[in-house]
This record gives C-alpha cells, structure tokens and sequence, in this order.
C-alpha cells in the first residue's frame, strides 16, 4: 500500500513541479505549485510526521501559495492565458539551473542512505516541543525574533503616511 | 461477484464493532469506504436539514412562517429544492477557465467534508485521534481558501473575482485570530488532539474558563465560515452572490454543500473545543459501565449542543446587518488580533501560576499556585479572572483609542459614554 501512495504523491509533486515551469498561464502555474506542496505534505504523513505535513500546508499553501495566488490576480491581466516562457536572460538562467542541478546530484550519488533502527515513537509533538525549547532554544528564538522584525516591518511599509494623526 | 460479497461481509463485521476500537486489521479501502458513506450521506443531509432549519428560522425571526407547503412544517421543501437543483440545466459559460472551473466546487465540499475526520462525537467515536487535529483544522482550512480563489478567478465575471478578492482578505485576516484562539485553547488541554481537549474538559467546560478565547474563536469562526455578519464574498447587494455566480446546477449544490457543512463544522468544534463536546450529565458514570450507553448519550450530548450552535448562528444572521469591508478588516487586524494576542499570553501566566509538576510524564518545576489547582477548578477559576482583566484592559484601551479618534462619531460615543 505504501509504496502505491507514495508512487502518487510523487506524481503529485514532480508533476506539479513541472507544470510550474512549462505551463504558460501564470495562474496555472501558482496552482501547480500547490500541487507540488500537496504532494510534499504526503510524504511528510507516509515518514510519521503529521506535524511537519500540517506545517508544510499551512504555511506553504494556507500562505505563500495563496499570497502568490493574489498577487498574480492583482497585478496581471485577470485572464491572461499566455504568458512567454522565456525571456532574455533564458541563458543565465539555464546555466544556473545546471549548476544547481549538477551540485544536488551529487548528493544522491555520494551520499549512502542509512536506515535508522529507531521505532517512531508516536510522541513526535512533544519530543519536537523539548527540542525546541531545550537544545534548539537559540536558534528558536532568534528566528522567532526574526519573524517579529519581519513583521513589524510590514506593518511600517504598508502603513499610509498621509493617514498619521497631526496633533 | 464471490469477492465482492466476500468484501462486504468484511465490511459488515468491521462496522459492528467498529465505534468501540479500530479494526487493527482495517485496510485502507474499508476506511476509504467509510469516509465516502460519511460524505456522501451526512453532506446532502447536513445541508438540507440546515437550509430547512435556517429558512425556517430566519421566518420565525422577520415574523413569517417560512416554508410550508411540503410535508409537515415544509420539512420536505429543502429535499425538494435539493432535487430541483439537480434535474437543472448545467451552464459553462463561455470565457470561464474550464479546469479551475470544475475543480473548485468539489474542493470547496472536500475541504469542508474533511475536517470531519477529527471530530469527536461521542466518547471513543473519532474519525482518526491526531495528535495534531487542531492543527489539521487549519491546515484544510486552506483548501477552502483555495477553492473560493480558483472559483472567483476561473468564472471569468467580475462580481466573481471581486468576491474572490475579499475572500481572500477576510478569511486570511480572520484566519490569524482564530488560530491564536486555538492556541490558547490547546494550551489549557495541553494537546492539540481534538479528543483530549473534550476529555481535558472534565473540570469545567473550557467556555466558563476561557469565555474571552471562545468570543475570539466563534466571531472569527464566523468569518471563516462567511455567516452573516461576516458574508462580504457573497453579499447579494452588491456582488449578486460573490464568488460562485457563475455555478448552476449540481456545481452549484456542491457549493452549497461546501457551505453548509463548513458552518455544521463551525458548530461543531465550537462544541468540541468549548462546550464540552460530548460531555454531559453522568457521561462519566456510563463510560465506565456501559460503553454502548455512553455512546448514545454522548450523541444526544453533543447533537443538542451543535444544534444550539447551529441556533446561535442564525438567529445573527437574521439579527446583524452586514459588515463593510474596511470595517470588518479592522476589526480583524486592529481588535481582534490584538486580543487574542493579550489573552493567549494572560491564559499562559495563569496556567504557569497553576502548573502541577508534570506535564505530559516529564518534571518540571511547579507553578506558585499549584497547591489551588483543586482537581482542575482553582485552575478554571484563575483562567476565568485572567479572561474578566483582559476584557477590561480592552475596554480601557478602546475608549482611550475612541477619544483621541479622527471620527467625529465615534469621538461623540466615547464622550457620551
């Protein structure tokens, strides 16, 4: 059954994947994308990690997707069906592609892939909630104060000048 | 033939026993089988009870009768509008996108059938027990996002992308409060599976701890679930029926259907998470002696309580007038938002003053108050206060904020007051 739903995530991702970059409907692309992140959740429930899935659609899909979504409805013509696919700087992008392409496979070809013995424990929450705030607390927070700064910077660039009260 | 019966045997024998514990032996198409009967069955049901009742009761409220004429009360007037919407004519209309079109009403009554999964009706009866069910709440969430954007986009009108716009302001503002509602709510269970928050629940049901938390929860619920006051994707007024104005026929069922159920799903958790969900008078006694009776007991429970619910929102409906769309992000981003933030961080200093020395089978340190915790209530009662300061600190701080306000109106409401 396993290796069945992971033949179909797998569909799900790489062909999303690929649709995003061979289809020339900009919005279509943005829903490929949300396959691709649909299927990426899947292999995160089929390794155990519910939490990691959720994550991947809350945030992947629930905000970076529809946020893409959104700023492609805004900005373009609604209904544009056809957008080029290629540009001037198709050159320089292939070649950093390659590059990238050429630098991740070494990966799979170097790397020998152990399996852990270790049982998934079932309380993967609560074990991922010490480690973040035992071992990992620094990172943790530096990226939590990360996102704050993030966040409190948006505010001041959206913020409209002309509204601030004159007192 | 031989296996197909074979099967159903199966099926059968699994179903008797299956509200007590899950067949270890269960394969995925037997669950398959069961989630498509849940969806196929309690969808259509849901939504024809639910527009019979709302009809029936937004009369009662404008001081009509409302729909009478089929069967006893008109109870038969949804089914009939129900098959009426199915024999209809199915219209594409030329220019609309035709994939996104045809995906997004199945995503919109998916997304709304799935949260289901994690609801739990009666004591042992739960689709599946995640250990992150309320975080899978709002990670499906984002499909019905999704489908009301591919909706509003691939009809190609535009009242539909007008709507679709506001969707996507109105429900990911209102995503942030809710979220932080249900933070704070799995804070005070400390679990997120939707069973343990019900079963957390023993001591005081988390609606008289946390009243605040659940004002927060249900408003923006509200929002998400596009209820009057909150129903700017579809406001008739102005955007002839928002996002999905372009659906006819069955489509159009399957929005409706998407509708209806989200609000059942609203209702719902709002039980589960505040109401006790199926808790009640002697649930506790008939867990330990019978369990085929707990289980009636908690359906009758929680169906009375989802029924109130369900009550509640359409007696706003019939009673609030819809919001403006500045006004309603507003309230989402400079009310809302800010409250649940104070509120989450007051419900974490009360439960730390009341924390005993475990916590999911590890020591920590206890709290000051741990001596009061009294089995959960000194617990409860400390939360409760925290909820009753917070509400005045917000009080405060709007009054203050309505006297140094530009608006003239509102400058006169605060200086009334």
């Amino acid at each position: 059954m396993e290796p069945f739903v992971f033949f179909i995530f797998s569909i799900l991702t790489l062909g999303g994947a690929l649709g995003v970059v061979t289809t020339k409907n900009l919005y279509y692309a943005a829903l490929f994308l949300i396959m691709s992140f649909s299927g990426m959740a899947g292999y995160f429930v089929l390794l155990d990690a519910g939490f990691l899935a959720a994550v991947q659609i809350v945030v992947y899909v629930g905000a970076i997707a529809v946020l893409i979504l959104f700023a492609i409805m805004l900005s373009r013509k609604v209904m544009t069906r056809n957008e080029p696919l290629l540009n001037r700087q198709w050159g320089l992008g292939l070649a950093t592609a390659a590059i990238f392409f050429f630098v991740m496979l070494a990966v799979p070809l170097n790397v020998k892939w152990p399996l852990s013995n270790e049982v998934s424990s079932g309380n993967e929450l609560v074990q991922l909630g010490l480690a973040f705030l035992g071992s990992y607390v620094i990172p943790f927070e530096v990226v939590s104060i990360l996102l704050l700064v993030a966040l409190i910077g948006a505010i001041i660039l959206a913020r409209d000048t002309s509204d601030v009260e004159v007192e | 033939m031989e296996a197909l019966i074979h099967w159903l045997a199966d099926l059968l024998a699994k179903w008797s026993w299956w509200p007590f514990a899950p067949a270890p032996s269960a394969t995925v198409v037997v669950w398959l089988v069961y989630a498509a009967i849940t969806a196929f069955v309690i969808a259509p049901l849901a939504m024809i009870v639910l527009t019979w009742l709302e009809r029936k009761i937004l009369a009662r409220i404008q001081d009509r009768i409302g729909p009478n004429r089929a069967g006893p009360f008109g109870v038969f007037q949804a089914l009939a509008d129900a098959i009426k919407m199915l024999t209809k004519e199915d219209i594409t209309p030329s220019g609309v996108d035709r994939i996104a079109y045809n995906i997004a009403p199945a995503m919109a009554a998916v997304a709304a059938i799935a949260v289901f999964a994690v609801l739990p009706v009666a004591p042992g009866i739960i689709g599946t027990d995640l250990n992150i069910g309320v975080f899978y709440i709002v990670a499906i969430g984002a499909y019905g996002i999704l489908a009301v954007l591919m909706a509003g986009w691939s009809s190609n009108n535009k009242y539909a992308l007008l709507g679709a716009f506001r969707a996507v302001a109105q429900l990911v503002s209102y995503e942030v409060p809710m979220v932080l509602a249900l933070i704070t709510v799995t804070l005070v269970a400390g679990s997120m599976s939707t069973a343990d928050i019900v079963a957390g629940q023993g001591s005081g049901w988390y609606f008289i701890a946390i009243p605040l938390t659940f004002f927060i929860f249900f408003v923006s619920n509200m929002a998400e679930v596009n209820r009057s006051p909150f129903d700017l994707l579809e406001a008739e007024s102005e955007l002839v029926a928002g996002f999905h104005v372009e659906y006819s026929a069955f489509k159009y069922a399957l929005i409706m259907i998407g509708e209806y159920v989200h609000m059942l799903a609203a209702a719902s958790f709002s039980a589960v998470f505040f109401l006790g969900g199926w808790r009640g008078p002697f649930i506790d006694w008939a867990v330990q002696t019978s369990p085929l009776l707990a289980v009636v007991m908690g359906h009758v429970y929680f169906l009375i309580k989802v029924g109130f619910m369900i009550f509640v929102l359409i007696w706003i409906r019939g009673t609030l007038p819809r919001f403006r769309i500045d006004h309603l992000l507003d309230f989402s981003w400079k009310f809302l938002t800010p409250l649940a933030l104070l509120n989450l961080l007051v419900v974490a200093f009360v439960l730390k003053l009341f924390q005993p020395g475990t916590s999911a089978g590890i020591d920590i340190p206890a709290g000051p108050l741990s001596g009061l915790y009294l089995g959960g209530w000194g617990q409860t009662l400390g939360l409760l206060l925290g909820s009753i300061l917070v509400v005045l600190v917000a009080s405060a701080v709007v009054k203050a904020f309505a006297h140094r306000s530009k608006d003239a109106g509102l400058r006169a409401i605060a200086a009334a007051e």
